[in-house]
């Protein structure tokens, strides 16, 4: 493979600064943000705990359009700028489906149901999206520079943007509110309403399943095979272009179930919803090391609190005005200093 | 045909030529001016317009000493004096009637931009998604150094033109700010570039995006930065008026160029100039200055040395090439061009607002790159020019004009984005090396791509 002869170290800026400075500026960095985190939970604990549940939720839904960056990435060294936009679509399919099924004031199994079944309907339509894309896009340019495949990925993003402009139009689709937002518990005077816990109960499951299917199943095995060598996998007898097509597959259903849980759960979505978030959550895949699928939850989690604390929190705090600011900073500290991730592999990218 | 200038050895060679490619241009010729007859009507421009091309085509003219200046001095001839004769040309069929002068002056800088971003994708390889926060800089560099903004600094004049002598804030000569401007903004390049421009590929492409993004969020909320009171960039609001370009009254007086753009108005050779036409001319030396820079740089051992990184980093590392510092001059050069031409057309404009420099943009200018052909200034000049023109007048003639003939009603510039979209998508596919390739971007992108992968065999 010519992408994965490459493996040679290159000079990082880590590499030519003294040993001790980098996990010094590190502990420091962590240190500060500690040290925010814990003035302001003693000066206003009730926000804090309400913000950590927002950042709670919304890690999870950032976790699972993450994990189809770092699916796509560990296979086929490819940021398939798309998957935000494939995310997008799926939501605004589930907002069409709850206006057209009249889904508003009904409760119980019957709601449950229906829930359950446009679960089913959203991910097998952003899977076939996605495995459409691939299969029209990107698989041709497999053997073209690596320009190429990115270029045409962002050409993608940018078409089916155009598709969710002119399916909603400009202004934000508004989703009926179906989900019960009674409180399950609370904490000080902060209720922990039953949407955002329906949201984990959702991608907790999903993360099992998955994590089971690529670690314990032949066609897992298959995916990681080909991820570490294409070549070498087709000699062992594995179809490589179904195992990539599987892969685009999964990673779709993942982005519908998220498009699912974001339209329910944040009640409305607009076209370039998805650009916005799918950068955020390759950001998320980034911190966690991409490729590495525990790794893209923990990104999406680090990533939803730091924004929802940055967004609420009311000392020494930049504001929402800023918060895209920090978390592509983060983007670009993490990419120069530790391109590997919080959890992942060296990748060649970042030497 | 007889050229004294062509040794008499090669005049058969250059005879039967002229024949064989007059003959296929003859027939491409009659087929335009029939096709462009039927749909839009007939005028003498037409005919003018074929006999220019047909004799452009049809003689070869690399076999004349000089004959590779032939196309670029007939097409800057035409450039120049596209305000005169744009009123009387006829009309294409779908695409309506050719670009006012007010759209070639947008057409003009946005092809500058692209150049500059040529330089670092076409000639580096290295993908940039964030190329408008150096537009962004640019501008903003004009909008500090030629409006009132500044107002807390006292006043400082300096050469501007067509601002009251009163008027508090930096005040430059325009001149000054655009090469500030390219300055500052190639400065900014290498800020950016020297921590990453370390990672490799789409990394890269991921951090320039980065950059791309957080530009104009500080430019949004830059109107009280971290809370201190001090104001950069005014917010949502943008800052206006940018002061217009001239040459003040002395020049003026002395060579007979403008004063001031602005309330500019004169007649030469029977027609009336106003602003807009010395807004293009400005435009045009610009482009020239940048065009004749990136056909330089191409040819320098800079340029080799980035060609060489493009096609193979390890290999040209190991040849002796520096790859930080050739790659970081790849980023200021581009820079430069970006932030020239951001300059000029916030003073164009003469305002600049956060809301202009948001990533697809970036994108946009990308795309002119990869139509026209990454790595080839020719094919930058064209693809930028093509879709400056469908952004800025190009669709909304194609959609009125389809909206006519078939009594639809669609909203085209509404597809914007999508039909750029789509342009990527179709050019990687299809022509990945862009309407006009460079021969030697060709080869790469062709290099193994045609080759049957071994898991393509099975089964």
């Amino acid at each position: 493979m010519a992408t994965q002869s490459r493996r040679l170290p290159l000079p990082t800026l880590a590499g030519r600064l003294p040993a001790y400075l980098m996990p010094a500026f590190a502990f420091l960095l962590v240190g500060l943000l500690l040290i925010w985190l814990a003035v302001n939970l003693f000066k206003t604990p009730s926000e804090f705990y309400g913000l950590f549940l927002i950042g709670l939720t919304n890690g999870a839904i950032y976790g699972l359009v993450a994990l189809g960056y770092s699916l796509v990435y560990g296979i086929l060294e490819l940021i398939n700028f798309a998957h935000g936009d494939v995310f997008m679509l799926g939501g605004m399919l589930v907002a069409t489906m709850v206006s057209s099924f009249g889904l508003a004031g009904d409760s119980g199994a019957f709601l449950w149901a229906m829930i359950l079944l446009m679960l089913v309907i959203v991910m097998a339509f952003c899977a076939v999206i996605n495995t459409t894309i691939e299969l029209v896009a990107y698989r041709r340019l497999r053997h073209a520079p690596r320009l190429a495949p990115l270029i045409t990925a962002i050409g993608m993003s940018f078409i089916l943007q155009n598709v969710g402009l002119v399916w909603k139009g400009a202004r934000p689709t508004s989703v009926d509110s179906i989900l019960p937002r009674g409180e399950v518990f609370s904490i000080s005077g902060v209720a922990y309403t039953w949407d955002k816990l329906i949201v984990l109960l959702f991608t907790v499951p999903v993360l099992v399943v998955l994590i089971l299917l690529v670690q314990r199943t032949r066609q897992g095995k298959a995916m990681r095979a080909t991820a570490q060598d294409r070549d070498a996998s087709a000699m062992m007898g594995i179809n490589v272009n179904r195992t990539i097509s599987f892969t685009f597959f999964i990673a779709g259903a993942l982005a519908g179930a998220a498009g699912l849980l974001y339209a329910l759960y944040i009640t409305n979505i607009r076209y370039d919803e998805g650009f916005r978030l799918g950068l955020i959550a390759f950001t998320a895949a980034v911190v966690g090391g991409i490729g590495n699928l525990p790794g893209a939850v923990l990104g999406g989690l680090v990533i939803a609190m730091i924004e929802s604390f940055n967004n609420g929190l009311g000392w020494a705090t930049p504001g929402s005005d800023w918060t895209q600011s920090i978390i592509f900073g983060l983007l670009i500290i993490i990419l120069v200093f530790r391109p590997e991730g919080l959890l992942g592999e060296q990748t060649p990218e970042g030497g | 045909m007889n050229i004294p200038l062509l040794p008499p050895e090669r005049r058969g060679e250059f005879d039967s030529e002229v024949r064989r490619r007059g003959i296929r241009g003859g027939i491409a010729v009659v087929a335009g001016i029939v096709l462009v007859t039927i749909f839009s009507g007939f005028t003498l421009s037409l005919i003018v317009a074929a006999a220019l091309l047909l004799a452009i085509y049809a003689v070869p003219w690399d076999m004349w000493r000089y004959g590779r200046f032939v196309v670029p001095a007939v097409v800057i001839v035409l450039a120049i004096l596209y305000p005169y004769f744009r009123d009387n040309l006829f009309e294409l069929p779908l695409f309506g009637v050719f670009p006012s002068t007010d759209t070639a002056v947008t057409m003009t800088i946005f092809i500058m931009m692209a150049i500059g971003l040529n330089i670092v994708v076409g000639y580096a390889g290295l993908l940039d998604l964030g190329y408008v926060a150096f537009y962004a800089m640019g501008a903003y560099t004009a909008a500090w150094f030629a409006t009132p903004h500044f107002s807390q600094y006292g006043t400082h004049h300096f050469g501007a033109v067509g601002v009251n002598p009163e008027s508090p804030g930096f005040h430059l000569s325009i001149w000054i700010v655009v090469l500030l401007a390219g300055i500052f903004t190639a400065l900014i390049g290498v800020i950016i570039g020297l921590p990453t421009l370390r990672l490799r590929g789409d990394y890269l492409a991921i951090v320039t995006l980065g950059f791309g993004e957080i530009m104009p969020q500080i430019a949004r909320n830059g109107d009280d930065l971290f809370n201190t009171g001090f104001n950069l960039t005014n917010g949502a609001q943008g800052i206006n008026p940018i002061d217009p370009p001239g040459f003040g009254k002395t020049i003026s007086d002395l060579t007979g160029l403008p004063s001031d753009y602005l309330t500019f108005n004169s007649s030469f050779l029977g027609k009336e100039l106003g602003n807009v036409e010395v807004f293009y001319w400005t435009a045009l030396v610009l482009l020239l200055f940048t065009v004749f820079c990136s056909v330089r740089l191409r040819d320098s051992r800079l340029g080799r040395a980035w060609v060489a990184i493009r096609e193979d980093e390890t290999a040209a590392a190991a040849m002796g090439v520096p790859l930080m510092r050739t790659k970081t001059w790849a980023y200021a050069a581009g820079a430069f061009f970006g932030g020239l031409a951001g300059a000029y057309y916030a003073s164009f404009k003469g305002a600049v607002f956060p809301d202009d420099f948001f990533f697809n943009i970036s994108v946009f200018i990308l795309c002119m790159v990869i139509l026209g052909g990454m790595g080839n200034v020719w094919g930058v000049i064209v693809g930028g020019g093509f879709l400056a023109y469908l952004n800025q007048e190009g669709l909304g003639n194609i959609g009125a004009e389809i909206n006519d003939t078939l009594g639809t009603n669609i909203d085209v510039p509404l597809y914007q984005y999508g039909i750029f979209g789509t342009i990527l998508v179709l050019v990687m596919l299809f022509k990945p090396e862009g309407l006009i390739p460079s021969a030697r971007r060709k080869m790469e992108f062709e290099e193994g791509v045609a080759d049957q992968p071994l898991y393509d065999v099975q089964r």
